[in-house]
C-alpha cells in the first residue's frame, strides 16, 4: 500500500454521494433555499445598496457612489450619537439583566410549592409584545402613572422621565430590564440544571459556604450558558426599535435615537436608502465585534 | 435528557425538608414576583376604569368597572380586522415553519450530506444578522415582486406585494432558530428506530413522517409557538410594508392610539389586553414545552 493510496481513499469516499446524502439534501433544501433567498441574498443586496445614493421615489434607480455613504457617516454627528445611545442602552440593560436573572434563576432552581407559578409569572413580560409592554410603561411614566404616584407618596415631586433628555434612555432601559428578565432567567435556569450535583456535594464536603459554592461551582458551570445569553442579548438589545417608537420617538433632542431608529427614519421618512443601508452595516460590524468580545471575555479565551 | 432531569428533581425533592430556613429566599421571590406583575395588574385595572377617570390617579380596583374601553378599542382602530389579519399571517408562518423546519432539522441531525455542517452553520449564523441589515433589501424585493401589484415579469411598474398580508409574512416563513431547535431535538432521539425501518425498505421521507415525526410533538409545539409569537409580535416590518389600515396587524393597530397625541389610556390598555390574550393563551396551554424548549435551545447552544 502506497502513501498516495492511503490519502486517496478517504478523499474519494468523501465525494461519493449515497442515497442517504441525497435524501438529506432534499429534506434540507426548502429551508436552505429560503435562507439563501430571504437572508443571505438580502445581505449582499443591502451591501450593494450601501455603496449607492438611492431614493426609491425618484426615477433612475440607485447611483453608484462607492464609499461615499460610509465616509459621510464617519463625519455624521447624528450617526455617531446614535451609536453612542445604542451602546449606552446595551450597557444599561445588559449587566443589570444578567445579574438579576442569575440571582432569580438560583432562587427558583430548587423546587418549592408554587414554583410553576413563580417561573411563569417571571416569564410573563417576555411573552407580551414589546409594543404592548411599552404602552404599559408609557402610562407608568405618565403624569399620574404609577411611578409618579409612588414618588408623590414619599413626598417627592413628579418627574417627566420620558421628556427629560437626561433620563429618557434610562427609563426605556428600565422597561427593557423588566421585559428581558424572564427569558434570561429561563436560559440560565437550564444552565444551572446542567451542573452536576456531585460538584456541589464535593464543595460542601470541603466545607465551602453557599457563597463560595456559588463562586467556585455555579459561576464556572454557568459559563457556556452566560456566553450564549450575553451574545444573544447584545444582538437583540442593539436593535431596539419598537419601545423607542412607542415611548419617545427618538427624543427628546435625539437622546433616545438608537441606530435602528435612525435607520428607520433615514430610509422610510427621508428616503435615503443608501445611507440607511450603510448605517445598518456599521451597526452589524459593531454588534458582531462586541458580542465576540463579550463572549471571549466570559469564556476566558484569548485572541 | 428527560430521565436525567426527572431523577435530579426527585433527588432534590427528597432532600427539600433539610432547607427549612429558606423563608428569606421565599420572601425575596415573592417581592420580585409582585414587582414583575404590578404593571400587568394596573394594565388590567386601567382597562376597566371609566375613561374620564383614567387621567387622574388610578386605583388598583376600579370603583365602577366598565367594558366601555374594550368597546372603543375594538371600534376605534379596527382591532377586529387587525386581529383577523394577524391571525392569518401568524397561522401561515406556523404552517410553513412546522412543515419546513423539522424536516431540515432532521436532515442535519440524521442524514448529513457532504457540506451539511457548513450549510447548517450558515443558517445559524443568519440569526446574528440585525433586522435592519435585511430591512431595506427585503423591502425592495417585496416592492419588485414579479407579476404582483401591477408589476411586470421583471418586477417593474407597480408596488409588488407592498401593503399586502403575504408581504407581512415573508420574513417569518422559516425561522433559523426553529431549524436549530429541530436539529437539537432529533440529535437527542435514538437512531435504532430509523435503522429498523430502513432495513425494512422504507424510504427516508417515510421514515421521517412515520417514525420520527409522531415522536416529535413537543418539538412541533415549540416551533408552532415560536413562529406564532414571533409573527404576532413583529412591529418594524409591518410598519414599513403596510400603508392602508385594512392591512394593519395588531401591533400597528395598537400604536394608532398613541399617534393621535391625546392618549386614551383606558382604550389603549384594553387593546393591549386583547392583542396579548391570544399569545398568553397559547403560552399557558403549552407552558411546559415552551420553557423547556427555550432552555434546551440555550443550554445545548
Amino acid at each position: 500500500m502506497s502513501a498516495a493510496g492511503l490519502v486517496a481513499v478517504p478523499v474519494r469516499r468523501r465525494r461519493r454521494w449515497t442515497r442517504l446524502h441525497w435524501a438529506g439534501l432534499a429534506m434540507a433544501a426548502p429551508a436552505v433555499a429560503y435562507v439563501v433567498v430571504f437572508s443571505l441574498f438580502p445581505v449582499l443586496y443591502g451591501l450593494r445598496i450601501s455603496f449607492t445614493r438611492y431614493n426609491p421615489l425618484r426615477r433612475g434607480g440607485p447611483q453608484w457612489t462607492g464609499l461615499e455613504n460610509y465616509r459621510d457617516l464617519l463625519h455624521s454627528a447624528e450617526f455617531g450619537r446614535s451609536l453612542l445611545v445604542t451602546g449606552q442602552f446595551v450597557l444599561m440593560v445588559l449587566p443589570a439583566t444578567i445579574v438579576i436573572a442569575t440571582g432569580l434563576a438560583v432562587l427558583v432552581n430548587r423546587p418549592f410549592r408554587g414554583i410553576g407559578f413563580v417561573r411563569s409569572a417571571l416569564y410573563l413580560p417576555n411573552i407580551v409584545s414589546l409594543t404592548a409592554v411599552s404602552m404599559i410603561w408609557l402610562w407608568m411614566y405618565s403624569q399620574h402613572g404609577l411611578f409618579n404616584e409612588v414618588l408623590g407618596a414619599i413626598g417627592l415631586p413628579a418627574q417627566d422621565l420620558l421628556h427629560n433628555e437626561n433620563t429618557a434612555l434610562a427609563a426605556a432601559a428600565a422597561m427593557r430590564v423588566w421585559k428581558a428578565l424572564g427569558s434570561n432567567m429561563v436560559l440560565i435556569l437550564a444552565g444551572l440544571q446542567g451542573i452536576p450535583n456531585e460538584r456541589y456535594e464535593a464543595a460542601t464536603v470541603d466545607g465551602a459556604s453557599s457563597w463560595q459554592r456559588f463562586v467556585n461551582v455555579t459561576l464556572p458551570g454557568l459559563r457556556p450558558t452566560l456566553v450564549f445569553v450575553v451574545a444573544m442579548d447584545i444582538i437583540y438589545l442593539a436593535q431596539s426599535f419598537a419601545e423607542i417608537y412607542v415611548l419617545t420617538q427618538g427624543g427628546p433632542l435625539g437622546s433616545t435615537t438608537t441606530v435602528n431608529y435612525l435607520i428607520y427614519t433615514t430610509a422610510f421618512q427621508y428616503n435615503q436608502f443608501g445611507s440607511a443601508a450603510a448605517m445598518a452595516f456599521v451597526l452589524f460590524a459593531f454588534v458582531a465585534g462586541f458580542s465576540l468580545l463579550a463572549t471571549r471575555g466570559i469564556s476566558g479565551r484569548r485572541g | 435528557m428527560t430521565t436525567v432531569a426527572t431523577s435530579t428533581v426527585v433527588r432534590r425533592r427528597a432532600r427539600a425538608p433539610r432547607y427549612r430556613r429558606d423563608w428569606s429566599r421565599y420572601l425575596l421571590v415573592a417581592v420580585v414576583v409582585i414587582l414583575v406583575l404590578i404593571p400587568f395588574a394596573w394594565m388590567v385595572s386601567i382597562a376597566f376604569t371609566p375613561a374620564d377617570r383614567a387621567f387622574g390617579s388610578v386605583a388598583l380596583v376600579p370603583d365602577n368597572p366598565t367594558l366601555e374601553n374594550f368597546r372603543s378599542a375594538i371600534n376605534d382602530v379596527g382591532l377586529v380586522r387587525a386581529l383577523g389579519n394577524s391571525l392569518l399571517v401568524a397561522l401561515a408562518a406556523v404552517v410553513v415553519n412546522c412543515a419546513v423546519a423539522p424536516l431540515a432539522g432532521y436532515a442535519f441531525a440524521r442524514l448529513p450530506f457532504p457540506g451539511s455542517r457548513l450549510v447548517f452553520l450558515m443558517i445559524i449564523a443568519t440569526t446574528a444578522i440585525p433586522v435592519s441589515v435585511t430591512l431595506i433589501p427585503l423591502f425592495l424585493m417585496t416592492k419588485s415582486f414579479p407579476l404582483a401589484g401591477g408589476n411586470d415579469l421583471f418586477g417593474h411598474g407597480g408596488n409588488g406585494l407592498l401593503d399586502t398580508l403575504p408581504a407581512v409574512t415573508i420574513p417569518h416563513l422559516v425561522g433559523a432558530m426553529n431549524v436549530f431547535l429541530s436539529r437539537q431535538y432529533f440529535l437527542g432521539m435514538p437512531s435504532e428506530l430509523a435503522e429498523a425501518a430502513r432495513v425494512d425498505g422504507a424510504g427516508e421521507l417515510r421514515i421521517f413522517t412515520r417514525v420520527h415525526l409522531p415522536l416529535a410533538r413537543p418539538l412541533i409545539a415549540i416551533v408552532a409557538i415560536f413562529s406564532f409569537t414571533g409573527t404576532w409580535d413583529d412591529f418594524l416590518w409591518p410598519l414599513v410594508t403596510t400603508t392602508s389600515s385594512k392591512n394593519y396587524t395588531v401591533q400597528l393597530a395598537l400604536v394608532q392610539f398613541n399617534s393621535t397625541g391625546n392618549i386614551r389610556y383606558g382604550a389603549l390598555m384594553a387593546g393591549a389586553i386583547l392583542i396579548t390574550l391570544p399569545v398568553v393563551l397559547v403560552f399557558l396551554a403549552n407552558q411546559r414545552s415552551f420553557i423547556s424548549g427555550l432552555a434546551e435551545g440555550g443550554s445545548k447552544g
